[in-house]
């Protein structure tokens, strides 16, 4: 008979294997250019989910008795040497199991919902290979016992979301939402790594000797106030890149150009609440800066009004619901900056639930809708706002114009940072061209020619 | 010494050597490939069974057995170490994968005698830890590009003027240092000439032009070939880190980081594929030079990490292109391609390189760029972090080419373009590799690490710990 211990930690490593096992297959057979059957890949797709589900729903009745319920798991040194180490441990207590369980459940019904909804899509596959890394990211972000393995997670979240908002890839608007989406995640990503370099800085990695080793929300930290305020800043930079907070506003609508089962779980659910999932972890260190607070509480605030505003204009069904869902997510990172802590883990299980519901409700809404009107001869009746009729018309033009350009939050990132960075460095090209004319005494450029016409096919049958 | 238990060095030189005179003296190219892809596999076997004996051997530093070079120039010259060891079978698999991918299109353009020429030579240079046998080598490796430049008729004034100016200079500089000799600080007329020697190799801004312009004019394969082992980077490991005053490393470690910073951002703004891919290595190499001259040996083990595995994924990523525009010719950047459909193999394999090169988690180049960026920043606090934008600006420009490669548009083809078997094979050995590399980087950090051990003491054995920078004035 294995002891509890044993039980947990073979549960534990069951939930990450999971998602492993899964990536493993459905990768290897995209490689290998052996496509799997649309059975087979269902089969192991319910296979894995109800495996990991049930693991960590077991994880959690066994850790419930518990007093300090906070389990770690070593999976050793990964990587030593003398100056470094790259840890591999996971940490079960009360913020990983919720957001683990979660993810399971809603994968795991987006999952099936997917394999009718994608059914013979040419990309059946890939959807699901992307769907496996996503998972795979956010069991790794969400268990990470050190900033490393939260980073690699991060990082795989990050591309899975990217390459499938540009999922249908035969068209350009899906592939340029999806550049647009993994240009801030890279921002995001970048602003992790850099605050990771500074806990290394500053001599931790290890989040039980940064946050202690109580269970959260219970945690403290050893961290000077400084060094509080200042990797408390690049963490709340790398939140609002994935959390889609502002000034990064503008690519979660675009994001909704995926198909709709992975916006659900995405933007609807999962990765959208990631910002807030990393402050909460990184709480005890919130709590020793007030200014930190401050800021994320006025960062929360300001993308609740502006995501409330913009949301009440949209003109098509997953755009409203991406909007209704950040106004959430903004107001649980403002929750967060208040101080709290268990509300805001509620609030994320709740919204999230939601807003897959929604999102995967939303074709068959609409078609309802439709049957509706046809009943009934004529549109459904549209309620007006209180609050509009309370507004000055001037106002309430000049609010549509900032919710329908949603904030220009876009345009303002393409015309203050983009464009002056293309400027500068084609100023550069420029320049490169100039120097290898002269000192080739001619045209020094063949690529200009570069039309991308095949040069000589018949050699090449 | 130790002996190796084979004659491993000499035999793949000698295989590649062999090969280039078997290959020129066929006219039929199918036939003149599959000989270069014979002797290039042989080269890549001996190679790799140095490795592994070196490695079975447990040994600082190793010679072939039977001695039979040394006979004759009355010295060991070819030696393997740490440093090395994988070194040799990485360069061998690079011009054995590029000659294997080389498809009809290019095959009449493509040089294989002379790549089995230059594959010689670079292995020459990598079994070689004396400073005029690296020289020598660094020397003569610049002649295939230019012999292939000026035989396609293409501008060769650029390359002339950097590669001349390159060995003028690394000829100067060490003949100062040998009449100085080792037991003293070395004054500028050591230094500078060396400094510049390293910068123009390695394609420091600004004297990178000549990379882009060789990868404008000559055929992929041979530019790719020529960059890809990071031949600078030998040079300055194995004749500037040993001498050099701290305030040069430094130099050289600032001057690559706005490198890689710079060639990041240039990679963004390309418009055509060749040119995309040189600034993003040119980024990669500087970061590789970073690490190396900070010498601290969390950052020297990154660097070398990054080394491998830049040679490894840029290498694929390079080939990746190679094959694409086997089927498309140069590829503009302006428009989409939309090719995925067509070769969906090409597509992951140019995701998985790309991601390997800027150290995506589970592929080869994770530990070496996580390694790297802590010891930078740990050098340089504040200006380290432009590791870390570079880094990210190189994720966004492949990212960028990958969509306009591969998507945005359905490309009909009246032909099929689809990946041929020697190309899948390619592929899979690459994904293999990248990806173990990834999953289990243990050994291959540990391989390095003791690399570090041994360059850090030589370092310190050789150089005298330099207190104040000597100037010529107070030489004469």
């Amino acid at each position: 008979m294995p002891s509890a211990e044993q039980l947990v930690t073979a549960l534990g490593w069951c939930i990450v294997i999971c998602p492993i096992v899964l990536l493993c297959v459905l990768g290897l057979s995209s490689l290998l250019s052996r496509r799997l059957p649309e059975e087979v890949i269902n089969a192991l797709l319910k296979t894995t989910m109800i495996v990991g589900l049930t693991s960590s729903i077991l994880m959690l009745a066994l850790m419930l008795p518990m007093s300090n319920p906070h389990v770690t798991i070593e999976g050793g040194k990964w990587v030593h040497i003398p100056e470094y180490e790259f840890h591999f441990k996971l940490i079960y207590d009360r913020l990983s199991i919720p957001f683990i369980i979660l993810s399971f459940v809603l994968c795991g019904t987006i999952f099936a919902f997917a394999s009718r909804y994608m059914h013979r899509e040419p990309g059946y596959n890939r959807f699901f290979v992307l769907n496996a890394v996503f998972l795979l990211g956010m069991t790794v972000t969400s268990l990470a016992g050190t900033v490393e393995t939260l980073f690699a997670g991060w990082e795989l979240v990050g591309l899975s979301s990217a390459l499938l908002v540009a999922f249908f890839h035969e068209r350009p608007a899906p592939v340029r939402n999806g550049l647009r989406v993994w240009c801030v995640y890279r921002v995001s990503d970048a602003a992790l790594l850099i605050a990771a370099l500074t806990l290394h800085h500053f001599g931790h990695t290890d989040f039980e000797k940064v946050l202690g080793s109580e269970s959260w929300p219970y945690g403290s930290t050893e961290v000077s106030d400084h060094e509080a305020l200042v990797v408390g800043l690049l963490m709340l930079l790398a939140a609002a890149g994935k959390s889609a907070l502002i000034p990064f506003s503008g690519w979660l609508p675009r994001a909704m150009e995926g198909p709709t089962p992975s916006s659900a779980v995405f933007y609807g659910a999962l990765s959208v609440h990631l910002g807030a999932f990393l402050l909460l972890r990184i709480s005890p260190i919130l709590e020793k800066s007030p200014l930190l607070c401050a800021l994320i509480v006025t960062l929360g605030l300001s993308t609740a009004v502006y995501a409330t505003i913009a949301g009440r204009v949209q003109t098509d069904i997953k755009s409203a619901i991406c909007f209704a869902s950040l106004t959430q997510v903004a107001l649980i990172v403002a929750e967060i900056g208040f101080g709290l802590r268990y509300i805001p883990l509620f609030h994320i299980l709740g919204n999230g639930c939601l807003r897959t519901l929604q999102f995967v409700r939303a074709p068959t809404l609409l078609q309802d809708r439709r049957l509706l009107e046809n009943a009934i001869g004529d549109r459904l009746p549209k309620s007006s706002s209180f609050w509009r009729s309370l507004l000055p018309h001037t106002l309430q033009i000049w609010l549509y114009r900032f919710a329908i350009e949603r904030g220009y939050l876009d345009a303002m990132i393409d015309d203050y940072i983009v464009a002056p960075f293309v400027a500068v460095f084609r100023f550069c090209d420029r320049m490169e061209r100039r120097w290898t004319d002269y000192l080739s005494g001619g045209k020094s450029r063949e690529s200009d020619e570069a039309d991308g016409t095949p040069g000589s096919l018949e050699e090449f049958l | 010494m130790t002996d190796l238990h084979l004659p491993w060095l000499e035999l793949s030189i000698l295989f590649c050597l062999i090969g280039a005179v078997w290959v020129s003296r066929v006219k039929v190219p199918h036939v003149a490939r599959n000989r270069a892809l014979l002797c290039s596999g042989l080269a890549l076997i001996a190679t790799t069974g140095a490795w592994l004996d070196f490695d079975f051997l447990d040994a600082k530093q190793a010679d072939d057995s039977l001695h039979l070079l040394s006979h004759l120039a009355g010295r060991e010259l070819l030696i393997m170490d740490e440093l090395s060891a994988p070194l040799l079978p990485l360069a061998a698999l690079l011009y054995f994968l590029v000659i294997l991918a080389t498809l009809h299109t290019k095959i009449r353009r493509f040089s294989f005698a002379w790549n089995l020429v230059s594959e010689a030579i670079i292995l020459a240079m990598y079994s070689c830890k004396e400073p005029w046998g690296i020289i020598g080598m660094l020397a003569v490796g610049t002649i295939p590009p230019f012999l292939e430049l000026r035989e396609r008729g293409k501008p060769t004034h650029v390359y002339i003027i950097h590669m001349t100016l390159f060995v003028l200079l690394l000829i100067v500089g060490w003949t100062f240092a040998e009449i100085e000799g080792t037991d003293r600080i070395h004054t500028l007329w050591v230094v500078i000439p060396l400094l510049g020697a390293i910068l123009i190799r390695s394609g420091i801004a600004p004297f990178h032009c000549w990379m882009t312009d060789l990868f404008e004019h000559a055929s992929f394969g041979t530019a790719l070939l020529f960059v890809t082992p990071i031949a600078g980077a030998y040079a300055a490991v194995r004749l500037v880190m040993p001498i050099a005053p701290d305030w040069m490393l430094r130099s050289i470690g600032l001057a690559s980081l706005f490198t890689a910073v710079y060639a990041s951002g240039m990679a963004l703004i390309q418009i055509e594929a060749r040119r995309l891919f040189c600034y993003l290595f040119l980024s990669h190499s500087a970061l590789v030079l970073v690490g190396l001259e900070i010498v601290t040996p969390m950052a020297l083990t990154g660097a070398l990490c990054l080394w491998l595995s830049v040679g490894m994924a840029l290498g694929g990523f390079g080939l990746t292109l190679r094959a694409l525009e086997a089927r498309r010719g140069r590829l503009s950047l302006t428009h989409f391609h939309g090719l995925y459909e067509h070769a969906p193999e090409l597509a992951i394999c140019f995701i998985l390189t790309g991601l390997a090169s800027v150290g995506f988690p589970g592929t080869v180049g994770f530990i070496g760029t996580e390694l790297l960026v802590d010891g930078a920043v740990e050098a340089y606090p504040y200006i380290g972090v432009a590791v870390v934008i570079a880094g990210a600006l190189n994720g966004v420009a492949l990212v960028k080419t990958y969509f306009i490669l591969f998507t945005g548009t359905q490309y009909a083809s009246a032909v099929s373009l689809q990946i041929r078997t020697r190309e899948r094979f390619a592929v899979l050995l690459l994904a293999a590799l990248i990806l173990a590399g990834g999953i289990y980087p243990q050994p291959g950090v540990e391989s390095r690490h003791r690399a570090v051990e041994e360059l850090l003491h030589e370092r310190e054995s050789r150089a005298p710990v330099p207190t104040t920078i000597e100037t010529p004035h107070h030489h004469h």
